[in-house]
Formats: structure tokens, C-alpha cells, sequence
């Protein structure tokens, strides 16, 4: 059951991605809300198999690389649909939906075996600490998408270069608002994260700070969120050179999400 | 029936010429009652816009039905006919159709794509059923013209871009801002296209209008006009953050919105995007300031490439919308076609019956003595002779309605049995179909 709902998810998503991408490149208009009502059935089977496999294991299932790559691309998804009904702006997905996509296609290569509950993570801090820092990886993924956007656009803009892309992309306006709702949605997740992770570090390791690799890279992706809060809320900085700090940011984000479990051993291997 | 096109057009006639034949839509009941009253037309629309003026008409005749449109047009403004023939067009059948519908989905304007021919047609129909100058045919021909035109605008991009200078302008805006409705526009100095394009900004949904100028009455009287602030030339830069929306065309010999000028200016506006537009020549703003981040600078050449741009784009959307018609053609020919075989089929076989009662009459009459239930017997015969008869023309008739090749048949048909068609007819066949 958990694996029909996964792999058709898997199918929708495909699909939905091929639909966003359709109605990106094609010059005639063309049915947006078809690809959103793929993608929206595409969620639904997908909260399924999450649904599922919690109560065929027991715990929130985000406790090796399948389940995690599953929730990440479960709350990319969610967050997503809730940015394009908000500010009507599909042509986002044919970026944002891709990329959720490949990392819902990652989760189907790794080994999806249920595995019982490593003792450390047996505690209630996992949801706060997990389902917080899953949010703000999501809200960064999408800035990012944003802020590439926004840099495409920019270009276009300056270089007087104003084809069907172009006029797909939403204004700058818009682009800049949704990345800041992103930062300030994100950023705060991210900070109670580390901080609860920080609790539950010293209740279940005995020390709140151990600099343990992921440890680190996070610090690191959370001060390059604080610089851009920061400087959006004192200069207002934004623009061009925000825009490649925020994907900076997103690439160092997914370092320490994925690659750090992937390369550096420390005390959050659990895979 | 036959539709036929008569008129005239950018394309064929210069403007002097136009006017002299355009039709006062104050006064368009007298020319849709002549125009139906002429000798052969039955029904008739007249569209009078200032590109075109033309003539939709139904008839039998369609060489003569022309030939008297032609005649009425010339004669009705008091034109020699021979000043007037030459820049006259006329189409009858399929091309009759496909003008129409490629006039109404705006591909034979002059700025094809443009948005205003549809409703001007709407509204000359509007007259002609209003006047009841148009029957059966050119309502539905009409009605399906418009929606022919509906589906050029939703399926193909013919009218989604700006082609004209300050449209782009206000789109290119749209692009940066997204809605205008909290963005304030500068005027610096005055010039037709610049208050152009500040109009334009304004029914878009912009704020509010700056103006300043060398001369402060000029500007203030600027301002009077757009319900804006005046400011004195001086202090242009203590509120230029205030301007999302800048639109420039001095007299100036030099550059007077320079990099080092915008560096404060993006300052106080918190790195929000701000929209250059340079329309004087000599340029008013350095180039360069394109080059600072939240600066987007347009000048008049930027502008017209993307008015050409977005015009070459529309060729192309046009060869879509080509198809689209073409594809509309056959559609409205089927009906036409099965409007056109009903009535044949029951002249035809009024025509037979006609001939059999008269025969059958005359026969009993001139036999003496015939038998109690002779003419019972003989009708039977005669009416199921007929019938066998008529049996095989009237599926191929039906059959070739579906088709457009049916003309042939019809006129053969009319020709060889001498059939008139009513107009009654007509009608009683639109019920069946309907």
C-alpha cells in the first residue's frame, strides 16, 4: 500500500512536471490548472504514503535517506501549492515541481525498508525538531527557485531581451515578495530547529553543542539566511546580488542536508 | 442562397476616399432599407468603421447581386461609379466566408490583432437586426464570425502584446511591478508621448502623477490636468524616490539623471525597482544607470524593438489563426449546405407531384369508361412510380448537404426541373434544422 501511493505519486509527479514544463515552453496559452490539479492529486497520494508508512512504523517516518527525501519533497509540494494559489503563479512550478520531482525520484533509489527507531531519536523532540527544520529546507528551496527567477527576469529586463519566457515569468514585484515570504517563514523555523535540536541534543547526548558536521553546516546556512534578513530589514537590501546569495544559501542548505549525511559521518548518521 | 462581400478597405483606399463612403451609423436605416430592397438581396449588413467600410449581403444572384451592391455604394454617396469601382472588393462562397471571419478576428486590420474591429461589427449587426435588415443567414454567418474571433483571441497569442509605444510601456512595467496600483509615475518635462504614456499608466491603475518641467506654470498645469503635484525643476531630486515610474522628455543638450544621481536615490527607496523611461532625444538619463541593480532603463529606440517585437510575433500567431478559420470555413459550410438541400428536395418533388396530379386528371377526364376504383389503382401506380424515382436523387442530395460540394447538384437540379425556391421555404427548412 505504502509503495502503490508512493510510486504513483512518483508517476504524478512526472506528469505534473512534464504539464508545468508544457505550459512554460509552449508559445500558445495553454491550460495551467491542468498541471496544478495533476500536482494537487500528486500530494494527496503522497500525504497517503507518508500516512501510511507512520502507522506501519510507528514513528514519523523521517528517520533514514528514503523517508527524509520523501518529507522534504512532500513539504516542497505542500508549501508550493500554497505560494501558486496564493499569488497565481504557475510558471514558479515549472521550476519548483522539477526539482521536487528529482528529489521524490532520489527517495525511490535509496532502501525503503522500515528500520526500528535508533534509541537517540526515540523522543518527542523529534517532531519539533525534524518537521521545523524540514519546513525551512522547504521554504529555502523555493526562495531559491525565486530568487532564480528573479534573476532571469532581471536579466531579460536589463538586456531588452523579452521573448515568450519573459512574458511567462512573473514580475519582479511578485518574485521578490514570495522570496521574502519564504526568508521570513524560513528563517525562524530554522533557528527554533537548531535550538530544539540543541535541547534534545543535551537530553539525549548530554551536550547541547557537539560540532558534529551537520552541527556545523547548519550554523553556516543559518548565518547566510540571518545576513539576508538582516540586510532586507535594515537597507532593504534585495536584488540582483540577494537573489545569488539566497542560491548560495540554498546549495549549502542541501550540502547540509544531504551531503553531509552522504560524506561526513557524525553523530545525525542515521541512514 | 449565396453570401456575398462588397467593400472597401485600408488596403485599397486611401482615407479621402473612405470617408467619402462611409456610412453615419445616426442615419444607417435608410441605406439597410435600400440595401435590402435592391433587386435580388435579401438580407444585408453594413459595416462602416473608419479602415473599412463593407457591405454583407445574402442573394440568389451572385453576379448580379454584386454588380447592384457595387452600383448602390456609389450611387447612394453620389460617387461617379468609376471612381469608386477600382478600390472596391467583392467575394461571394468560401472567400466571401473567410473574409469575414479573418476581418472580425482582426487579422485584415491595419494593426492586426487590435482589439476594436470585433465590437464595431457587433455593433453595425446590432443596427441590421435592429432594422431587421438581416434575416436567417447573415445572423447565424455573424454569430459564427464571433465566435470564430472568440477563439482567435483565446487559442492564439494575436492580441496578448503591446504594439504601441506606451502600451509597451505600461506592459514592460506590469513585468517589474506587477500590479501598478501603488506606483507613482514622474513626468519630467512635457511632449505628446509622454503624456501619452502617463495616461496610460493612470487608467492601468497608477497612484499618482508627478510633473516637473523648467518652466513650473507648464508643469503645474500638467499637473492640473492629471490631478497630480507639481514640482519646481530644482528640486527633482528631493522626491525623486518618490517615483516608481519615470518617464523623461526634455529638451536638455545632456545627460540630466546620472549614476551618481540614482545611487541616493535607490537608497531612500529601500533597493525597491524603479522604471526608467527616456523618451527625449538627446537622451535625458545616461545609459549607464541600466547598469545599477534595482534601475531598468528603457529609451524610445528599446521601445519601438519591442513594439516590432511583439508585431512580428503576431504575424506569426496569425498563420495559426489562419488554420483556425479555415477549419471554422468547412464547419459553416455544412450548415449552408443543408440549408440550402431541403428546400431543393421539397421543390423537387412539389414539382413531380404537381406534374403527376395534372397528368392523372387528364387521363381520368378523357377515359370514358373507367373502372369504379380507376383512379385509386392509378394513383397508387404514379405515386409509387414517383417515389422509386425520386428515391436515389433525394439520398444523394442529402448526402452531398453534408458536404461542400453540393452546389453542383443544387444548380443542376434548379436548371434541369426550372424549380423556385421560396423564401418561405427557406425559413420552414432553418426549423427542420434547428
Amino acid at each position: 500500500m505504502t509503495e502503490i501511493s508512493f510510486y504513483l505519486t512518483l508517476a504524478l509527479y512526472g506528469i505534473a512536471t512534464l504539464a508545468y514544463l508544457a505550459c512554460l515552453l509552449r508559445t500558445t496559452p495553454c491550460q495551467a490548472s491542468i498541471a496544478r490539479r495533476i500536482l494537487i492529486v500528486g500530494f494527496l497520494t503522497h500525504c497517503l504514503a507518508v500516512i501510511h508508512r507512520f502507522i506501519a512504523a510507528g514513528h514519523l517516518p523521517i528517520t533514514n535517506m528514503h523517508e527524509s527525501l520523501s518529507f522534504f519533497a512532500l513539504s516542497i509540494v505542500g508549501i508550493y501549492l500554497y505560494f501558486e494559489t496564493r499569488y497565481k503563479v504557475n510558471s514558479l512550478g515549472s521550476f519548483v515541481v522539477p526539482f521536487a520531482l528529482l528529489i521524490t525520484l532520489g527517495a525511490g533509489l535509496v532502501p525503503t525498508t522500515i528500520k526500528p527507531l535508533n534509541p537517540a531519536l526515540q523522543s518527542a523532540w523529534i517532531y519539533s525538531h525534524t518537521i521545523l527544520a524540514f519546513g525551512a529546507y522547504s521554504f529555502f528551496t523555493i526562495s531559491c527557485a525565486v530568487a532564480v527567477l528573479f534573476l532571469i527576469q532581471s536579466h531579460f529586463l536589463k538586456k531588452k531581451h523579452l521573448g515568450n519566457l519573459f512574458l511567462k515569468l512573473p514580475s519582479l514585484d511578485i518574485l521578490d515578495e514570495i522570496g521574502y515570504r519564504c526568508l521570513a517563514f524560513g528563517f525562524p523555523m530554522l533557528t527554533v530547529a537548531i535550538i530544539t535540536g540543541a535541547i534534545w541534543a543535551s537530553r539525549a547526548w548530554g551536550s547541547y553543542w557537539s560540532w558534529d558536521p551537520k552541527e556545523s553546516w547548519s550554523l553556516i546556512t543559518w548565518f547566510i539566511y540571518a545576513a539576508l534578513l538582516h540586510g532586507r530589514l535594515t537597507t532593504g537590501w534585495r536584488g540582483k546580488r540577494a537573489a545569488i546569495l539566497t542560491v548560495i544559501g540554498f546549495l549549502i542548505m542541501l550540502f547540509t542536508f544531504i551531503g553531509v549525511n552522504l560524506w561526513l559521518p557524525g553523530l545525525h548518521s542515521y541512514t | 442562397m449565396n453570401i456575398i462581400v462588397v467593400g472597401l478597405s485600408h488596403k485599397t483606399a486611401s482615407v479621402d476616399i473612405r470617408e467619402k463612403v462611409a456610412f453615419s451609423p445616426n442615419s444607417i436605416e435608410k441605406p439597410l432599407r435600400e440595401l435590402v430592397s435592391l433587386e435580388g438581396i435579401v438580407e444585408g449588413v453594413i459595416v462602416s468603421t473608419c479602415n473599412r467600410v463593407e457591405i454583407y449581403a445574402t442573394t440568389r444572384d451572385i453576379a448580379g447581386g454584386i454588380a447592384r451592391i457595387r452600383r448602390f455604394m456609389a450611387d447612394y454617396h453620389h460617387l461617379a461609379h468609376d471612381l469608386l469601382d477600382p478600390h472596391l472588393y467583392s467575394y461571394h462562397g468560401e472567400e466571401a466566408i473567410r473574409h469575414v471571419f479573418r476581418v472580425a478576428s482582426s487579422l485584415d486590420s491595419m494593426v492586426v490583432g487590435e482589439p476594436q474591429i470585433l465590437g464595431q461589427i457587433k455593433t453595425s449587426y446590432g443596427y441590421a437586426a435592429e432594422y431587421k435588415s438581416s434575416g436567417i443567414i447573415l445572423n447565424r454567418f455573424l454569430h459564427k464570425a464571433f465566435s470564430v474571433a472568440k477563439r482567435v483571441r483565446t487559442e492564439t497569442r494575436i492580441a496578448s502584446s503591446a504594439v504601441s509605444v506606451s502600451f509597451a510601456a505600461v506592459e514592460l512595467a506590469r513585468k517589474i511591478f506587477g500590479s501598478l496600483n501603488d506606483k507613482t509615475v514622474l513626468l519630467i518635462g512635457a511632449g505628446e508621448m509622454c503624456e501619452l504614456a502617463a495616461r496610460h499608466f493612470l487608467t492601468n491603475g497608477a497612484k499618482g502623477v508627478m510633473v516637473t518641467n523648467r518652466t513650473f506654470e507648464r508643469a503645474q498645469k500638467l499637473a492640473e490636468e492629471f490631478n497630480g503635484e507639481a514640482i519646481p525643476f530644482e528640486e527633482l531630486f528631493l522626491h525623486l524616490h518618490k517615483a516608481d515610474i519615470v518617464l523623461t522628455s526634455t529638451g536638455a543638450p545632456h545627460a540630466i539623471i546620472t549614476p551618481p544621481d540614482l545611487e541616493e536615490v535607490i537608497k531612500r527607496r529601500r533597493m525597491r525597482p524603479m522604471f526608467l523611461i527616456d523618451i527625449a532625444v538627446p537622451r535625458d538619463i545616461d545609459p549607464a544607470v541600466n547598469e545599477m541593480d534595482a534601475v531598468y532603463l528603457y529609451d524610445m529606440d528599446d521601445l519601438q524593438q519591442v513594439v516590432a517585437a511583439n508585431l512580428e510575433g503576431r504575424m506569426q500567431e496569425a498563420d495559426k489563426a489562419e488554420a483556425i478559420i479555415a477549419e471554422e470555413i468547412i464547419q459553416f459550410y455544412k450548415w449552408v449546405g443543408t440549408l440550402e438541400v431541403t428546400p431543393t428536395i421539397v421543390a423537387l418533388r412539389n414539382r413531380f407531384e404537381e406534374l403527376r396530379r395534372a397528368e392523372l386528371e387528364r387521363t381520368l377526364a378523357g377515359w370514358k369508361d373507367a373502372p369504379a376504383d380507376a383512379e385509386k389503382r392509378l394513383d397508387a401506380l404514379t405515386g409509387a412510380f414517383m417515389n422509386k424515382l425520386l428515391h436515389q436523387p433525394t439520398m444523394v442530395l442529402k448526402k452531398a448537404g453534408q458536404g461542400n460540394r453540393n452546389d453542383l447538384y443544387l444548380d443542376a437540379l434548379r436548371a434541369l426541373f426550372d424549380l423556385e425556391l421560396g423564401t418561405t421555404d427557406t425559413d420552414d427548412s432553418l426549423e427542420l434544422e434547428e
